[in-house]
């Protein structure tokens, strides 16, 4: 696994003292809290609703058990003993105290982690597929390129004061699983006509206030072309992006504002230029990285207990069924652990079954685990033999739900239950929502189904690239809940489309039943997804099991 | 013209611990909203505020939040005031877990 270098190490320590100083000043007076903000925001700590909020990155969703061990002692000595995994591959710790931060900087450099670019104006966490470097359709790796971008991102003078943040992610596999079309860059391996791998350049995608589909501005970069490249869009942008308006300054609004066609001009103009200057230095330094991130030496041995546990063991077989992905190693699998039991946070884990996923990841899973956006834990190197092995020490965890892809594997922000920046709560919604289907016993008859929820027009909940969408917003001062419908997050990109008025807070889990029903009536067969259905028939009928008639007269 | 004035209480979040925090009439900062100031008018309320804008050594980011009168103190007059004034509603954390008892 890919370890930080010698200068990552003394710059990340030297930002942990200079916050230390920092905070210390804050304390004593000497700096004023304007002067503090940015900062702090720069070192990742937030001031939420009920407390600050300290946001770690895990840079494209990797770590290992050491880290995620560490991950546990940090929550669990400043913090309240549990972490939330996030839609961006971080980790937030919600309970921090201010003279607290400076040592919980300092542990995570400990073990090369830190919460540097998770805020502010700059190349933010570089996200990629959380699959990447297991999976079977995968073209390559892409996490070596997440790692290039990231030293080339990180402390760059040029790009330190964007208009906007600005946020890249990567995915080494035709099957999009990093939501690629909508960040400001999305990456997307594809193989030329020649058979050799570069990347699908996508501009310009982006959720929030005003969503939008990334644009294909490269249908084919060569791999060594790609940092020059993301500078040329980077530098277009830094020059031609909005800084008079906070909202119209990301590069999704450039690129809509001068369209596709001159923002291509001019990025292949710059890029031309900027190629010149990349030495080859960049390709020296990205096959050093490629080395480090070298496949684990994959074992072979019999596979049997895996065939017989499947076969013995009905909840062995329905989780297997459900959490695992095919591997590229056909003795191998990958594992999804779902931290989205009925009726828990979605995302949030504790110290101590942060310290089973380190032991299980460092026992079968060669020393891996990822964070994906969908804010669940993956190990994904893990030898067949060893699943049942794996699902008993997970189940005595109480994190053997299986239900990873379906309707209770809900995306949920943290909403007003901790966000300041939120209009009404997402946390319990996404509980109830889980707990009513797992009462109703429908979840594994509906089959696959995301349903992704925002507290705010912002997005992090992704809520407009959710097969159902729920978005949490205050109207006239309580809570109201609109609901999307049709979006879609892969390689096919839709954003989903408002269905009607929105519903009360009390009223959102019945109005989702409602919804579900209408899908099974209207599915062909059980085989045919939500999405599918959807798809189908458009929203008319979905929109009237939403909206009775009877309520809609009596309304009237 | 002379609009109804809502009543105020000025709100912030304690430097050091990060907890919700109410300005009190004798300009403590009480981790309870009834020990709030329930302000009745404008003038008032600016000058409450101005003298929080003060406390930046041991406030961050004072304002003015609507509020009512309760039988036991201010209430808070918007749901994101409840909350802060509670906790979040997934762990009995923050406020309803501190001032227990
Ligand atoms: S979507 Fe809004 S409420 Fe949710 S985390 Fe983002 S900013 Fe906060």
């Amino acid at each position: 696994m890919y370890t930080y270098n010698d200068f990552d190490e003394a710059f990340v320590r030297e930002r942990v003292a200079q916050f230390s100083a920092q905070v210390e000043r804050r304390i004593d007076g000497s700096l004023t809290e304007d002067e503090f903000k940015p900062l702090r925001l720069m070192n990742g700590l937030y001031l939420q609703l009920h407390a600050y909020m300290l946001r770690v990155a895990i840079p494209y969703g990797t770590l290992n058990g050491r880290q995620m061990r560490q991950l546990a002692m940090i929550a669990e000595r400043w913090d309240k003993g549990y972490g939330h995994f996030t839609t961006r591959q971080n980790i937030q710790y919600n309970w921090p105290k201010l003279r607290d931060v400076p040592q919980m900087l300092s542990a995570l450099a400990d073990v090369g982690m830190h919460a540097i670019q998770t805020s502010g104006n700059t190349i933010r966490n570089v996200t990629s597929d959380h699959f990447a470097g297991a999976a079977a359709d995968e073209i390559e790796d892409p996490r070596p390129v997440a790692e290039l971008l990231r030293q080339w991102s990180t402390d760059h003078p040029e790009f330190q004061f964007l208009p906007r943040k600005f946020k890249i992610a990567i995915t080494g596999s035709p099957n999009d699983r990093a939501v690629t079309k909508a960040h400001d860059i999305g990456l997307r391996m594809v193989r030329n006509d020649a058979g050799e791998p570069g990347f699908e350049v996508i501009v310009g995608g982006g959720l929030g206030r005003t969503p939008m589909v990334g644009k294909v501005i490269r249908e084919f970069l060569p791999k060594a072309d790609l940092l020059p490249y993301v500078e040329a869009i980077v530098s277009v942008y830094n020059l031609l992006g909005r800084r008079d308006n906070k909202y119209k300054a990301r590069i999704k609004i450039t690129v809509h504002e001068n369209g596709l066609d001159k923002i291509r001009e001019l990025v292949e103009a710059r890029f031309t230029d900027l190629r010149r200057e990349f030495s080859g230095a960049d390709q020296e330094l990205l096959g050093e990285i490629e080395a480090a991130f070298a496949a684990p030496d994959f074992v072979s041995k019999p596979a049997e207990a895996y065939d017989t546990a499947r076969e013995t063991d009905p909840v062995f077989r329905a989780w297997a069924d459900t959490n695992l992905t095919a591997h590229r190693n056909a003795d191998y699998s990958i594992v999804t652990i779902s931290i989205k039991t009925h009726g828990q946070t979605p995302g949030d884990a504790t110290a101590d079954q942060m310290r089973v996923l380190a032991d299980l990841a460092e026992t079968y899973g060669h020393d891996e685990l990822r964070i994906s956006h969908e804010q669940n834990v993956i190990l994904p190197h893990v030898h067949k033999a060893d699943l049942p092995a794996i699902h008993a020490t997970l189940k005595a965890a109480g994190l053997a739900t299986a239900n990873v892809g379906l309707i209770s594997d809900i995306i949920a922000c943290p909403g007003m239950d901790y966000c300041a920046l939120a209009t009404a709560r997402s946390i319990p919604v996404a509980q109830q929502i889980a707990t009513r289907f797992d009462e109703l016993k429908l979840e594994h008859d509906i089959g696959p189904l995301k349903i992704k929820i925002s507290g705010c027009i912002n997005a992090c909940g992704h809520h407009h690239v959710g097969h159902i969408g729920i978005l949490g917003l205050d109207r006239a001062g309580v809570e109201n809940y609109q609901i999307t419908l049709g979006g879609d997050g892969t390689e096919d990109a839709v954003i989903g489309e408002r269905a009607g008025p929105g519903f009360a807070y009390d009223e959102i889990v019945p109005a989702i039943e409602r919804l579900i029903h209408a899908y099974l009536d209207l599915r062909e067969e059980a085989s045919e997804t939500f999405l599918q259905t959807y798809r189908r028939l458009g929203a008319e009928p979905f929109k009237a099991a939403l909206y009775p008639a009877e309520e809609r007269s009596n309304a009237a | 013209m002379s609009r109804r004035f809502t009543p105020k209480i000025v709100t912030a979040n304690d430097l050091l611990e990060g907890d919700v925090v109410y300005l009190t009439r004798d300009d403590r900062w009480s981790l309870r909203l009834s020990e709030a100031e329930l302000i009745e008018d404008e003038p008032h309320a600016q000058k409450r505020l101005h003298f929080a804008e003060g406390q930046q050594d041991l406030v961050v980011g004072p304002y003015l939040a609507d509020a009512h009168r309760g039988p036991s103190g201010p209430e808070p007059a918007h749901f994101r005031e409840a909350f802060r004034a509670r906790g979040p509603s997934n762990y009995r954390h923050g406020k309803q877990e501190d001032l227990r008892g």
